[in-house]
């Protein structure tokens, strides 16, 4: 097993015109937490999109496991089942909350994916919340449902964009901490995007900063925000105006 | 005003004692307008589907035709299946003309561009993220699209319901094509034309208040099927 579970090489999305994403070269290593930083419309989300081989790229690769993907290729479902990928407004299905955790587990043929998904919610604290209904509940549950149902397909990569936009310090403590409880037991590879800094440096081991599409730098979280060797990242991580 | 009471309450004595002729016509409508729906539902909702996933040239105008077809006069559909069905026609050696089918075949023409247009929004309608969260989630291709239908169930339904309560209150197609003939091609909106003609208030009435009938419970289930879509 190679220690890179990603390997992008001159990755680059374009939609018409417009250049999404540009990234020369990014190493994603087996069993950390990177944290994806920067502005909106940096291409985070794009370059999460390109993760999980939810659209090609325009150009170059993405080596995942030792197997390198241009963007023509087809990807097997087996691959794409190693990972999952936890949206920033996350879309729970028209029915109760245990359904929708039961559901990843459905689609891999489990039978018992009711019992699991009840399980599952006991252990995270939330079996108050199988019978409801998404419509039902707040919008900090809405998104730890909606991690609760990607955790539990015990994705080799987990996948996370903007996990606690628009929540209160409390329910961002709650989502975190199931992050934290859950992966240290998986031990699954984390990209997380966020445009908090802080958070990134709560919860990564390492962090890049993505500008115009591009990586400015990357680095282990604890130097990038103590000694930043880029004048663009250490004005972001200062809070000024990058863009 | 004493003639209208008088008519109501003989229609309600003809409802209340099970007039076999006033049963009769209510159960045949009701067998012809779900036989039409069916099949029409059977096209239409495939239909339906495949304009809302498919991408194609020309596919704008489709459903522009689609969803004019809710609007076109079931006159001039009664009219073209007439000419259709006549023994001058191309599908006159059928024999279909005033009978049963010929009506199923009209209804059926009302109902596709309703059933279809509505199976088609409800799916535009679901959110187009929706299938990058299931593909994300592992779902093969045809797993995203069964769970996309699945999210556009309800509205699926009330476009079932809405379609029949076009084709079971029709009376303009339904007469052109089947004639109103006794005990054959007569349905509950023709046989109330022909009873208010003769001055059979009380038959008229009570045939009027089962297609009310009929009408406000498939209104109730459409309500309550969006109330609950809009609650969730």
């Amino acid at each position: 097993m190679s220690y890179n579970i990603y390997t992008l090489d001159h990755l680059v999305k374009r939609y018409g015109e417009r250049e999404a994403c540009n990234i020369e070269s990014l190493d994603i290593h087996r069993g950390e937490a990177l944290g994806i930083i920067g502005p909106s419309g940096s291409g985070k989300s794009t370059l999460l999109r390109l993760l999980n081989f939810l659209e090609p790229q325009t150009s170059g690769a993405i080596g995942f496991l030792g197997q390198t993907y241009d963007g023509r290729t087809s990807v097997s479902l087996d691959v794409r089942r190693r990972m999952t990928l936890v949206f920033q407004s996350p879309l729970l299905f028209n029915t109760s909350v245990l359904n929708n955790v039961a559901y990843g587990l459905k689609l891999r043929g489990m039978k018992d994916a009711k019992t699991r998904a009840s399980d599952f919610l006991e252990k995270l604290g939330m079996e108050s919340l199988a019978r409801e209904h998404p419509s039902t509940i707040s919008f900090g549950e809405t998104q730890r449902v909606a991690l609760a149902r990607a955790l539990i397909l015990e994705p080799e990569v987990l996948l996370l964009d903007e996990p606690t936009a628009n929540l209160d310090p409390y329910n961002v403590a709650l989502v975190e901490d199931l992050m934290r409880r859950s992966l240290s037991e998986m031990g699954a590879t984390i990209v997380i995007v966020t445009h908090n800094v802080f958070q990134a440096r709560r919860l990564a081991d390492r962090t890049a900063l993505l500008l115009d599409g591009k990586i400015v730098e990357v680095g282990p979280t604890e130097q990038l925000f103590s000694a930043a060797r880029d004048p663009r990242t250490r004005a972001f991580l200062g809070g000024e105006m990058v863009y | 005003m004493e003639e209208i009471a008088s008519g109501i309450w003989q229609a309600l004595t003809l409802i209340g004692s099970l007039d076999p002729e006033v049963r009769r016509i209510a159960i045949f409508s009701l067998q012809v307008s779900g036989l039409a729906l069916l099949l029409a539902a059977a096209a239409a909702i495939p239909y339906g589907i495949w304009l809302a996933f498919s991408r194609f040239p020309g596919r704008r105008v489709l459903i522009g035709l689609t969803y004019s077809g809710m609007a076109f006069p079931t006159v001039v559909v009664g009219l073209i299946v007439f000419l259709l069905l006549s023994q001058q026609g191309p599908f006159g050696i059928l024999g279909w003309l005033f009978t049963p089918w010929a009506i199923i075949v009209a209804q059926f023409i009302i109902a596709f561009p309703v059933i279809a247009s509505l199976t088609m929004s409800a799916i535009l309608a679901i959110n187009p993220g929706m299938r990058l969260q299931l593909r994300s989630l592992g779902a093969t291709r045809t797993q995203a699209t069964l769970a996309l239908l699945g999210e556009a169930r309800v509205s699926m339904v009330i476009a079932l319901v809405a379609a029949f309560g076009r084709v079971v209150t029709e009376v303009g197609a339904v007469i052109i094509v089947g004639g109103n003939i006794a005990g054959n091609t007569r349905v509950l909106t023709t046989a109330i034309v022909l009873e208010t003609r003769k001055g059979e208030f009380a038959a008229a009435i009570a045939l009027g208040l089962i297609l009310l009938l009929i009408s406000f419970t498939i209104n109730i289930i459409a309500t309550r099927l969006q109330g609950r879509a809009l609650a969730r």
